[in-house]
């Protein structure tokens, strides 16, 4: 078998953040009984016509500097004409000609080689409604109903240049948009919702090609998961169509996350043509440097900027920092975590390691996370003073995330302390050289090793609860 | 004389004087439409009801003393393409003819502010895609001048009804000459405001860059007071300007001494009628008397005027037109299987032949490998078209045009849709460029009235306004009535 | 020239259908409309800007402040058929 190259691009959809519509004064809430946040303007009546939501623009604009764009400084939109029972209009206000971003990019790091994703454009359209179907699937359903709510929510599409290679990279690239997204407050990102949606551009073509393969248009990636799925799944698909020395059709697909197959869309209708003509309703968007420069003034520290910030404020490892800042939402915990926490590189190891673990483990974000950053903060000063050792502070950490306690109460409930009173612990180290002598005898002979059994049997007795330090000590002397 | 002949002046000053009550003027013109209606089928809908509901709040509101707006209580018609709140729009097509909107246009929000009464919804070529009326669904209007003839179009209702004494004022919508051209059919004033002026808001569009609502009316002076109520800028349309509006009777100054008027040679070219250019000519020589200068002027591209809106035009229909889907509102053929069967059965339903042929010229003038031979182009010819227009406004004050090459003309004169097209040679340049345009009753050809067009600069209403209404003042035209029903 | 099929094509594209007792006809005026644009095409119009708004405006925005629409029975009142709160159409594919 011949090898091949795999050439992937991604088509994402942002929703913006807008507390209105793109083109009319209807809230943008996700939710609401269908519908209900409808106007003339998004039900499409006659006569009804488009006035321009300007905060859309300067989340476009702000999304696209994020992203390392350039920003056009003339704008107009485009009708995008076509039909289907969502689209109120049956034409989607979009721009054609004139994106209002060109010629950005996004660095990843995938298995620890840097790579620079290219981002063709970002343009500014309107989100259609949506369709509850009467059946299980589209092709199952009689009917549908149509809910307009969604109908002109502002969206942004960022378009990359077909620069992955794997699916491990266009994970990473969509990953690495996602947390810019978030940063720069533009989406809210949930893919489930719908708010951030990803469609792949995926062909294949034989190593040392000079042209890439005919691609494949993949819809409806819902999740990272999904993303990965459907490109390896897509990817051994056609490497078959080829082997079995067919030709890969250019058409669209949709992921079917259940059987986790990409399946044909081809309509009965082959031609799509959209025939996109300046949008008359509209007048043109002008962007001037004084707009730009005050958007670029304004956007707020970005993942890369965040990371570097953590390496250089609290010594953390690159790799833990970039774990870190790849969601928002962690870092922010990170950062208030870290105003009462003594050892910055203890929070992070918690936030990467059990707190994530159990995120994932409940499929829940980090917003949603019971405890506190100042508890978590506490929790791991409780280790650096001693008072607990790393595994109780795992045990009150259980606890933790059955309530919202403080982890001072938890140890005193528990009654976890660590037990640093010489008196007492003196008395568990006389009692275990008085119960083991022959271990003492090895450790007198030479035999180091011995002394680790003997702190066992000392933590033992103290129920795990003996400060190991001092038990080191204590034993040491009288062995002496 | 009879109440159902007055201009909205005189009867907002007979109103004023209480020498007549709004319920009587209301009721008279309903009267005078019990008469005629039949034979000039002006109307789509009337409004009985709502109508002397409002005439009686505003005869209380006179009786208490108070000070009412122009068009308060003085009774008008709205084109039927125009969203009336909770009363039927249906843009004269099968396909909205039971949609009842559930908004009201700019327009309409400002004149019911205004507190004025509206008798109905008027008659036009379905979805305003004709010059004559013939393609309404709900059947022709006729010229109350001589009923066995068109009324011009798309707002050939509009007008009908003015010159029937059927509506004391009208709005129509003009997108190449339809509220100018069946004035001048009916020998009635008709006014296109500067693209941008009125709110397009509510008027269910047809070429949304070329869209503008306007008054039909009996005089200059009643254009100028439907202007001052209806323009303005609207939060709801990103096209409408934001200007000031002037008080435009203050235009309205009997006096064009120094005035520069512009004749293009183009508009009177071989395919303009000789006695309706006769009188358009003498109408020059009228303005010459009274003091303006005539200066001879050329508009070169205007003979590409009709094929660049037959180009543009279509395309915006084709996709403004795209939402009567028979989803959320208007015709739906209930035994199609599936959407999209669902989608084209009614829209070939409810679309009658006209507006099916310009919705499929647009979609195929943007379609892949078409757009830059037709669209692009036509788009680029209309720059030179506004060009044409920024130069001749360089050295003159307004241009002076017959506003139709013909007079009015028989029903069955069968004409193919590429004459039909030409009726707007000499209107579709000024919405191309988005000036404002009046037409002037100027005088009769056997019988049928002839108008005459003042096109005036981007935003300049006042001096078309003040030309037309000297010229007004100077001439008894606009005073005669249709022979109908009985009157004169 | 345009073809029938060219005409078929496009009103599909338009979703419309056009009766084959009309198509003759259609296709024909379609041709006469289509010579006559074809007029156009002896302009040079090199390096003209094509006029795609006619005034010279720019920047018309809305602030982004939510406002109360319609109510769900003013949405859905002239709705031909209706399901749950929704506007009901029959199977969305063919």
């Amino acid at each position: 078998m011949a090898k091949y190259i795999t050439v992937i691009g991604l088509e994402v959809h942002a929703e913006l953040k807008t507390k209105s519509k793109a083109f009319c004064s209807c809230s943008t809430e996700f939710g609401a009984t269908p519908n209900t946040h409808v106007c003339p303007v998004c039900l499409g009546m006659p006569g009804a016509l488009p006035v321009l939501n300007k905060q859309v623009v300067e989340f476009a604009i702000r999304a696209g500097l994020a992203l390392n764009c350039e920003i056009q400084k003339f704008n107009k939109f485009d009708r995008k004409n076509y039909f289907y029972p969502d689209l109120a209009k049956n034409y989607q206000i979009s721009q054609w000609e004139e994106p209002i971003c060109l010629k950005g990019h996004i660095d990843i790091n995938v298995n620890g080689e840097e790579k620079r994703i290219g981002i063709t454009r970002i343009h500014m359209e309107e989100d259609a409604g949506k369709l509850v179907h009467s059946g299980a699937t589209i092709s199952t359903s009689d009917s549908s109903a149509v809910d307009y709510n969604r109908a002109g929510v502002p969206l942004i599409e960022i378009v990359s240049e077909p620069d992955m290679r794997s699916a491990e990279e266009a994970r990473a690239y969509m990953e690495n948009l996602k947390a810019i997204l978030e940063y720069t407050d533009v989406c809210d990102c949930k893919m489930q919702e719908g708010s951030l949606r990803c469609d792949a551009n995926i062909s294949i073509m034989p190593e040392g090609a000079k042209e890439f393969g005919t691609r494949a248009e993949i819809k409806n990636l819902n999740s990272f998961k999904a993303l990965v799925r459907a490109i390896e799944y897509e990817v051994e698909r056609q490497k078959e169509v080829i082997e079995d020395g067919g030709h890969v059709v250019q058409e669209t697909r949709t992921w079917d996350d259940a059987k986790g197959v990409t399946l044909s869309m081809r309509s009965k209708e082959e031609a799509h043509d959209y025939r996109y003509f300046p949008e008359p309703d509209l007048v043109p968007v002008e962007i001037d440097d004084a707009w730009i420069n005050r958007v670029k003034s304004e956007l707020p520290e970005l993942p890369v900027q965040r990371q570097a910030r953590l390496m250089e404020q609290f010594g953390l490892p690159s790799y833990d920092a970039g774990l870190l800042v790849s969601s928002k939402a962690m870092a922010e915990y990170f950062d208030k975590a870290v105003k009462t926490a003594k050892d910055a590189k203890a929070v992070s190891n918690w936030l990467l390691g059990d707190v994530s673990a159990w995120l994932n483990n409940e499929n829940k974000e980090i917003g949603d996370f019971v405890v506190i950053p100042e508890h978590l903060a506490e929790l791991t000063n409780l280790v650096k003073d001693g008072v607990l050792s790393s595994k109780l502070a795992k045990k009150v950490f259980a606890e933790m995330l059955k309530g919202n306690k403080a982890p001072k109460d938890l140890v005193k409930e528990l009654g976890l302390e660590q037990v640093s009173d010489t008196g007492a612990i003196e008395k568990f180290v006389d009692e275990a050289l008085a119960e083991n002598p022959q271990s003492v005898a090895d450790y007198k002979a030479g035999k180091d090793k011995a002394i680790g059994f003997l702190v066992g049997q000392i933590m033992k007795k103290s129920k795990g609860k003996a400060n190991p330090g001092m038990v080191q000590q204590l034993l040491k002397q009288k062995l002496q | 004389m009879n109440l159902f002949e007055l201009t909205a002046h005189e009867a907002h000053e007979k109103l004023v004087k209480k020498e007549v009550s709004s319920v009587e003027l209301t009721k008279a013109l309903f009267d005078r439409i019990d008469k005629v209606e039949k034979d000039v089928r002006a109307y789509v809908t009337l409004d009985r009801e709502n109508a002397l509901a409002q005439a009686k709040k505003v005869d209380d509101l006179l009786a208490a003393g108070k000070a009412v707006p122009a068009l308060a209580g003085v009774p008008g018609a709205i084109k039927d393409n125009i969203s009336t709140l909770g009363l039927r729009t249906t843009c004269s097509s099968k396909i909205l003819e039971n949609f009842i909107p559930i908004y009201d246009a700019h327009v309409i929000a400002n004149l019911r502010k205004d507190e004025t009464i509206f008798l109905g919804k008027t008659n036009l070529d379905e979805f305003a895609m004709g010059s004559t009326t013939e393609t309404s669904y709900f059947g022709a209007s006729h010229n109350p001048w001589k009923l066995d003839c068109v009324p011009g179009g798309s707002s050939g209702g509009s007008a009908a009804a003015i010159a029937a004494g059927e509506a004391v004022w009208t709005l129509g919508s003009d997108t190449g000459g339809s509220i100018r051209q069946p004035a001048s059919f009916c020998g009635c004033v008709g006014l296109k405001p500067t693209y941008g002026r009125v709110s397009r808001y509510g008027c269910v569009a047809f070429a949304s860059s070329l869209d503008q609502i306007g008054p039909i009316t009996r005089d200059v002076t009643d254009a100028a007071l439907v202007l001052n109520t209806i323009c303005g800028k609207d939060v709801h349309d990103a096209t409408s300007l934001d200007v000031e509006v002037p008080d435009f009777t203050k235009a309205l100054v009997a006096d064009v001494k120094g005035m520069k008027i512009g004749l293009p040679k183009e508009y009177f070219s071989e395919g303009v009628d000789p006695k309706v250019k006769d009188c358009v000519m003498a109408a020059a020589k009228k303005f010459e008397e009274m003091g303006a200068t005539i200066v001879d002027i050329s508009l070169p591209h205007t003979e590409y005027a009709v094929t660049t809106y037959y180009i543009i035009a279509p395309a915006e229909a084709s996709a403004n037109l795209a939402r009567f889907d028979g989803v959320r509102y208007g015709h739906r053929n209930m035994e199609a299987a599936s959407a999209p069967e669902m989608t084209a059965i009614s829209r070939t339903e409810g679309f009658g032949a006209e507006v099916r042929r310009r919705i499929m010229l647009g979609t195929y003038v943007l379609s892949s490998g078409y757009y830059d031979a037709y669209y692009n182009k036509a788009m680029q010819v209309r720059t030179l078209i506004r060009r044409d227009f920024e130069d001749a406004f360089k050295k003159v004050d307004v241009i002076l045009t017959p506003t139709c090459p013909v007079t009015t003309f028989s029903y069955s004169d069968k004409m193919d849709p590429l004459s039909i097209y030409m009726l707007d040679v000499s209107t579709i340049p000024v919405n191309m460029a988005g000036l404002p345009g009046i037409s002037v009753p100027c005088g009769f050809v056997d019988g049928k009235p002839v108008g005459l067009q003042l096109i005036g600069k981007v935003l300049d209403e006042n001096s078309i306004l003040r030309a037309a209404f000297t010229y007004e003042q100077a001439t008894d035209f606009h005073k005669q009535f249709a022979p109908l029903g009985g009157n004169k | 020239m345009v073809t029938k099929e060219d005409v078929k094509y496009i009103a599909a594209l338009s979703r419309l259908t056009v009766p084959e007792n009309e198509l003759e006809k259609f296709t024909e005026q379609f041709n006469q409309i289509l010579d006559y644009a074809d007029k156009l095409q002896k302009l040079d119009t090199k390096g003209i800007e094509p006029t795609a708004n006619v005034l010279p405006v720019s920047n018309v925005f809305r602030e982004d402040v939510a406002l109360p629409g319609v109510s769900h029975e003013d949405a859905l009142k002239n709705a031909p058929a209706e399901h749950n709160g929704g506007f009901k159409v029959p199977r969305v594919l063919e």
